[in-house]
């Protein structure tokens, strides 16, 4: 019988698994038919193909316009209605003519956009144009509905962090219950015995443990020593971790991801910290720089968002940027009101301790990541190497020194390899553990 | 210094029987605390919150919770530009070419900025005018970040936009109604500025122009017009003299505008066989005689004796006065060192006498001296002491309606200050143009706060023909605006200072880019000799042979013969007294600079002080007595001063060696009191016995109550025969002699075979191989070095040395990293001191002869000597320091790891050098010690490359390390190996070194100069038996005389 019922259950589960499964699905295909069935009908209007557009439209336009919204050019949606699609075609392959030939609407579009002649785009077909006037007259498409029962359906999906705490919480209460159970059930028998008048058997009086435990010496010794020894480890390690500030993760003024930057984007590091290569520092990217990119990047793409940190909160993050360098949007223009952004700093070496990034970045020619970790993966920097001089000592141990095309090291690694008879000399055995190379 | 004022704080005190002020006197608080009621009463202590365990539980809590929370490390900001400047990047230094001009040193430099922030200067080393830097230009930058400069203009004692102060003052300056206005400025030597003034003078009505120099050189000026018709001053190159005589000329100090030890030195260094003869006459002990190979005293009335008979030997013509037989034998002597030199020779003077400059400058064109440049002639004096006497007396009688004073601060420097005031007052309108609020800048009206230098543009024409640009190094820290800035918008120019520069510079350019002109800092133009100009301009067929007939005025020419006669009749009033300026504050501009204040004076090597200095003779006479304490601080008696008819002065005594007797010295620049930090206001004003701006007065002095208590640094008077540490010898010993004869390495015994104490074979230590890689020796020429303490300064920059004060001082415990030791010799030379010392037979006579020798004679010989750490390559110091705090390092440099050292001084002890420091105090950040480490603008002079110590660590010269590091680095990232001579620079005194003494360099490079200076025969190191190896090697001085 019992058997019977656990098959049912089992078919039940798997019926109730793949409702689950198209409730979660359905809204996503019903979505991604209505962007067809759009798409179909603008290419249907203005005669392009839309996904042609968009590739041409991201490798020539998007670096000065897009499509909503201003920036260095005008937003070009509905341009396509605005002007005589003839009149487009010879401006986009060559503006600047236009102007010059004194066309009174190119003058106009001219005067209005602080005479920032646009590039010109010979190379382009009419049917290119085309294509690109298809993309850009798409209408912005909606945000996605919120669909009812997506919330549940995340929730029955069993893998996210919220159903395991509920079944860890269920598996405490039945625990629990057990426990109780147990309880309940041995106060009962207790009773029983003692309303049928059983003798329960008595426990033996012995010497308590821990009176014994006094009692020996030895063990009592031993004990005291493990437990001194223990606690100087651990005072040892509590204060030699003083001043060590591994992990430290504080919370900057702007919400800056390296994680996107360098890790997704795949900026080089030394684009942003150019000084590391011939400095001491490493120098933090004056905000010009961020500005290098973000005069056009004014918000994430949607994939960028993740579940912790949504679009708005970047874009929110990138407007941050554009007040500290004096940068108004709507002007495409700085405004010269300036508000220096004060960073936290991560790494902090103590003043007696030199250090010069130029020497391992430029000359050693040592990965950033060395020190600082998998810094492309971190959505919030921290310091990853402890920054003790036993670290810095050890690397100095092991690391061979680079001595490929540098004149410099020739004569000497050359004389010292043959005094330590090795074949490869460490930065040590250069000379990196003497005290005066970093204290001074 | 000690008063006995008696300070009070209410009426009430100063009665006598007043009851109240014994019972405060005697009970430190009014009302008795009420210990008693609270203890004494068991019920209230019982109902009372808090137990004596809870305090104590409370107290455990608070102190347990303090010390968690340190534990905790502070959060840093860190802001980086919003838009960064193309040329800087953090962490890298860059150069710029500027020119300081302060109307008392001119110098072309290169200024060291880091983040925009100058930190440092150094020399420009493509100026080649003879205006070599020295130790106030080094410290100017410190200047730059003075904590009691004026922040933005003035009106009253208000502070004044400068609209408002453009449209008052211009406003009066206009409605004076035919008045004077007079521009009282210091000397310029500007180009753009004198045309700007000429602009100026055409604008408003009656406009005149007096230059004031603080320390007047007016009378070399007029006798130069006299004699070459251009008010000028004589330029000299003393590289080319192989003898120079100089009558109280302290060329090597600030005569005649200074800078010319670097010229000097060259001929100094024994080169074939051959080095420069250098006779001075002086009553002081300068700098300059203590570098003579002859001195010889002479009071000033003495020198003009001198210089009459001196004229009369070598040209013939002229008398000779009354003079002392012993002076006339050596004048003699001079006379023909002279003539043997011919054209080679060089006669200077510092005599403060139209008469005498005439006479020098007639002797020196008798001998045709090639080292006399008659085609570029010194414009940085123009100063004119009768113009300014006229205007005092002008102002008095109400002749002046506008007064513009720039850059000088006549309330202070002139002697007659009181007419000066009074004057002011009954001026219309008066600006100051000042950075202070100075004695002078109080009184004016207005004051239009002026810049610093380096915030300023500016163009210099140092010589004829020999141009700098000043640029500014960084943004105006305050609301200031520079004087030409000024002028400019007063008479309605709209241009900036910068633009007026440049249209000004077209004609001055030639071929040359601004840019490049910029770059440089210098610019030299050929220019037509006199002669030729003259010829080329007005007479083609003039005589071409005679070179008076042209240019002078007058066509006959001054008499000489006249003004040599008016010389030998000299006669001395009682004691002479002459004027003098220090190395360290000059005129007293920077008196405001720490770094100056602590640097010790050269010769009596006190700091924080001026004093009157006074032969042995004289001062036991006039019962003037020094004496060293028990700590061994220098005690000295106070003496009262005074020129005829003036109010006397009480100034602290000084007992100088080589004083001439019936002479006494005294410095100006000292005693400023307004516009200055408190810890700055020492020493005493001279300025009030500089009467008709002359060096040389009549005095009466008497001895006065009180001990003043000097910050002397060096207590030993003299060497006392101990040749190891100076060795030293004469020319005729150096040429014909062995070098074991005069530079022997000592030999100690080793199984009865003598060995050289530098043998392995005698050595305690093993030896290491140093031959691998960079190692770094300084050599250190004592015959090139003037003691003039360039580097002293230098060095406090770059390394961020911090300033004690005079009481740290006064207990040795002075940071100089490098100290400048001077060596008096009580006999004629060295070789005197030894045999005398040898010869010494029992201890009764050792008693009196060494009690000889520490009395030094009354002319001592002197030899200074600049002593940092030694970076023995045996180090004593290492091997006692117990947590090996320093260590070697295979570049020759002995490392100090300051985060190590836990203080225990033992290194210090075990030093026989003595160069290690130790820090008493935290000196930054700390409010007792008010210098400019205590607060943010004077913190941005220090180095960022260079750990600021903290209390409690032992610290010395590192052989500059940041710098050698960074210039291996530089080769590395470059993959290249060091350039040859690129180390030379690299330590910050060798680099501020303009005579050459100090070169610094890589032994191990092959053919670089201290591969062969440590070679060198002369080569030496200190304390050599000791067998410390050191890496620093010394060149043993050569005495160009012939009397061993």
């Amino acid at each position: 019988m019992k058997q019977v019922k656990h098959r049912n259950s089992a078919s039940k589960i798997l019926i109730l698994g793949t409702v689950f499964l198209f409730t979660f699905f359905n809204p996503v295909f019903g979505q991604d038919e209505a962007a067809v069935d759009n798409a179909a009908v603008t290419e249907a209007s203005s005669g392009g193909d839309v996904a042609k557009g968009e590739e041409l439209f991201k490798s020539l336009c998007a670096a000065c316009h897009k499509r909503y919204k201003k920036a260095v050019g005008p937003a070009l949606f509905g341009v396509a209605d605005k002007y005589d699609r003839a009149w487009l075609y010879s401006w986009i392959k060559n503006s600047a003519a236009m102007v010059a030939s004194g066309d009174a609407q190119a003058v106009a579009v001219f005067e209005e956009y602080n005479k920032t002649a646009m590039n010109a785009f010979p190379q382009l077909t009419d049917g290119d144009i085309d294509n690109i006037l298809a993309y850009v007259m798409e209408p912005k498409a909606d945000p996605p509905a919120p669909v009812p029962g997506s919330d549940t359906a995340s929730g029955g999906g069993g893998n996210s962090g919220v159903s395991s705490n509920v079944i860890l919480a269920i598996l405490a209460l039945v625990f629990l219950m057990l426990v109780v159970v147990l309880f309940l059930v041995n106060k009962t028998l207790r009773s029983f015995a003692e309303a049928n008048n059983v003798e329960l058997p008595q426990a033996e009086e012995r010497t308590p443990i821990w009176k014994a435990f006094i009692q020996n010496q030895f063990l009592v010794m031993v004990t005291a020593i493990f437990l001194l020894l223990a606690s100087g480890y651990f005072v040892y390690g509590y204060f030699m971790q003083i001043g060590v500030d591994q992990g430290y993760q504080p919370v900057q003024p702007i919400h800056y991801s390296h994680k996107i930057h360098a890790g997704d984007n795949k900026i080089e590091c030394k684009y942003c910290h150019s000084s590391a290569r011939v400095s001491k520092t490493s120098g933090i990217p004056s905000l010009n720089v961020c500005m290098n990119c973000h005069k056009s990047i004014s918000e994430v793409a949607d994939a960028t968002a993740t579940e912790e940190y949504s679009k708005e909160f970047y874009d929110g993050e990138i407007q941050k940027l554009y007040k500290a360098v004096g940068w108004d949007t709507n002007t495409q223009a700085y405004t010269g009101d300036t508000q220096p952004v004060k960073w936290v700093r991560i790494h902090n070496l103590p003043d007696f301790a030199y250090f010069n990034h130029s020497q391992h970045v430029s000359v050693a020619g040592i990965e950033c990541q060395t020190c600082h970790g998998p810094v492309e993966e971190m959505e919030i920097m921290y310091q990853y190497a402890p920054l003790t001089m036993g670290w810095c000592v050890n690397c100095h141990r092991e690391t061979n020194v680079k001595i490929a095309d540098n004149k410099y090291y020739e004569k000497i690694h050359k004389e010292l390899s043959k005094k330590y008879g090795v074949d490869q000399l460490t930065a040590a055995q250069m000379g990196g553990l003497e005290c005066g190379k970093c204290h001074y | 210094m000690s008063s006995n004022k008696k300070y009070w704080k209410s009426v009430e005190e100063l009665n006598e029987n007043s009851s109240i002020v014994e019972t405060l006197q005697q009970n430190e608080f009014v009302k008795e605390i009420p210990t008693d009621e609270f203890l004494g009463d068991k019920s209230s202590l019982e109902n009372s919150s808090t137990t004596r365990r809870d305090f104590l539980k409370y107290v455990g809590f608070s102190t347990a919770a303090a010390s968690l929370a340190a534990c905790e490390g502070p959060v840093k900001k860190s802001i980086p530009y919003v838009v960064q400047p193309d040329r800087i990047v953090p962490g890298v230094a860059n150069y710029y070419a500027t020119t300081i001009a302060d109307g008392y040193d001119f110098a072309s430099v290169l200024i060291k900025t880091r983040e925009g922030r100058p930190i440092k200067v150094e020399n420009n080393n493509l100026a080649k005018s003879n205006c070599d830097a020295n130790a106030r230009v080094h410290a100017s930058v410190l200047s730059l970040y003075d904590s009691s400069r004026l922040q933005g203009p003035r009106k009253g004692n208000e502070n004044v936009d400068w609209d408002v102060l453009d449209k008052e003052v211009s406003a009066k300056l206009n409605s004076l109604g035919g008045k004077q206005i007079v521009l009282l400025t210091q000397t310029f030597a500007s180009p753009s500025t004198s045309k700007l003034i000429s602009e100026f003078k055409a604008k408003y009505q009656n406009v005149k122009h007096v230059v004031y120099d603080a320390i007047s050189n007016s009378e070399a000026l007029d006798a130069y017009q006299m004699m070459y018709g251009e008010r000028a001053l004589a330029d000299y190159d003393f590289s080319k003299a192989n003898t120079v005589v100089s009558i109280a000329a302290d060329f090597l100090g600030d005569w005649q505008g200074g800078g010319y030890d670097g010229a000097y030195a060259k001929g100094r260094i024994p080169k074939n066989g051959k080095m420069s003869k250098h006779i001075q006459f002086e009553a002081n002990m300068s700098l300059t005689g203590a570098n003579a190979d002859k001195r010889i005293q002479a009071t000033p009335s003495q020198q003009k004796q001198v210089l009459a008979a001196l004229y009369k030997y070598v040209t013939g013509s002229g008398s000779k006065g009354a003079l002392d037989s012993k002076l006339d034998a050596e004048v003699v002597k001079a006379a023909k060192e002279i003539q043997k030199a011919g054209s080679n020779a060089l006669v200077v003077t510092g005599i403060q006498d139209v008469d005498a400059q005439l006479v020098v400058l007639e002797i020196n064109k008798a001998i045709q001296s090639k080292a006399f440049n008659k085609n570029t002639p010194r414009t940085i004096r123009q100063g004119d002491a009768k113009a300014v006497a006229q205007l005092v007396k002008d102002m008095n009688a109400g002749r002046v309606g506008g007064l513009l004073i720039a850059g000088v601060n006549p309330v202070y420097s002139l002697p007659n200050a009181n007419e000066f005031k009074s004057g002011l007052e009954k001026v219309d309108i008066s600006v100051a143009f000042s950075m202070h609020n100075d004695a002078t800048a109080e009184l004016c009206n207005y004051v239009a706060t002026t810049p610093h230098y380096l915030e300023s543009w500016g163009d210099i024409e140092l010589k004829r023909g020999s141009y700098s640009l000043m640029q500014p190094t960084i943004r105006p820290l305050f609301d200031t605006r520079q004087f030409q800035e000024t002028l400019l918008k007063w008479t309605g120019n709209s241009s900036t200072y910068h633009d007026y520069i440049k249209s000004a510079w077209t004609g001055i350019l030639g071929g040359t880019s601004w840019n490049q002109a910029l770059h440089d800092g210098v610019l030299v133009k050929p220019i037509l000799p006199k002669q030729e100009l003259v010829d080329a301009l007005e007479a083609p067929e003039g005589d071409v042979a005679d070179i008076e007939a042209a240019p002078v005025p007058t066509s006959a020419g001054p008499d000489v013969g006249a003004a040599s006669r008016r010389l030998s009749v000299a006669k001395s009033n009682g004691i002479e007294l002459t004027l003098y300026t220090k190395i360290a504050l000059g005129d007293g501009q920077q008196a405001n600079n720490p770094w100056l204040q602590e640097m010790p004076d050269p010769i009596t090597r006190a700091s924080w002080d001026n004093y009157l200095t006074v032969s042995r003779a004289d001062a036991a006479e006039l019962g003037l007595t020094n004496e060293n304490v028990a700590n061994g601080a220098l005690n000295g008696s106070y003496a009262n001063i005074s020129v005829q008819g003036s109010e006397s002065i009480k100034v602290p005594v000084i007992i100088q060696p080589g004083q001439a007797k019936g002479s006494v010295g005294l410095a100006l620049g000292y005693g400023k009191s307004k516009g200055i930090k408190e810890d700055m206001i020492v020493g005493v004003n001279a300025y009030s016995l500089y009467q008709n701006l002359n060096t040389v007065q009549n005095v009466s002095i008497t001895a006065a109550e009180g001990v003043h208590e000097f910050a002397c640094v060096q207590l030993h008077n003299t060497l006392m025969g101990r040749g190891d540490i100076v060795k030293e010898t004469t020319l005729e010993i150096f040429n014909t002699k062995d070098k074991h004869e005069w530079n022997a390495i000592p030999e100690v015994s080793k199984n009865h075979i003598e060995y050289e104490v530098t043998s392995p074979e005698v050595d305690l230590w093993d030896e290491f191989d140093r031959s691998v890689g960079h190692h770094f020796n300084l050599s250190i020429d004592l015959n090139a070095c003037t003691g003039c303490g360039a580097c002293v300064i230098a060095c406090h920059a770059e390394n961020n040395v911090p300033v004690v004060g005079k009481s740290e001082v006064r207990r040795s415990r002075d940071m100089h990293w490098l100290r400048i030791d001077r060596y008096y010799s009580s006999q004629d030379s060295f070789e005197g001191d030894n045999d005398k010392k040898d010869n010494i037979a029992g201890l009764g006579s050792s008693l009196s002869e060494f009690g000889e020798m520490e009395n030094p004679s009354d002319n001592p010989q002197v030899v200074f000597q600049p002593v940092m750490c030694q970076h023995c390559n045996h180090a004593p110091c290492e091997t006692v320091c117990p947590v090996a705090a320093t260590s070697h390092g295979r570049q020759g440099q002995n490392h100090m790891a300051y985060n190590r050292c836990v203080g225990t001084r033992y290194c210090a002890n075990n030093c026989p050098y003595k160069v290690r420091r130790f820090n008493w105090f935290l000196y930054n950040n700390n409010d007792e010690f008010d210098y400019y480490m205590n607060n943010d603008l004077g913190r941005m002079v220090l180095n960022p490359d260079v750990t600021v110590r903290s209390r409690g660590v032992m610290e010395k010269c590192s052989f500059c390390i940041q710098s050698t590091q960074a210039i291996i680095l530089k080769a590395k990232r470059e993959g290249r190996l060091v350039a040859a001579g690129e180390f030379n620079d690299a330590c910050a005194c060798s680099a501020a070194c303009s005579s050459g003494a100090m070169r610094f360099g890589d032994v191990n490079e092959e053919g670089s100069v201290i591969s062969e200076l440590v070679k060198d025969d002369r080569a030496y190191h200190l304390l050599e038996h000791v067998g410390t190896k050191p890496n620093v090697v010394y060149q043993t001085k050569v005495r160009n005389t012939t009397e061993a």
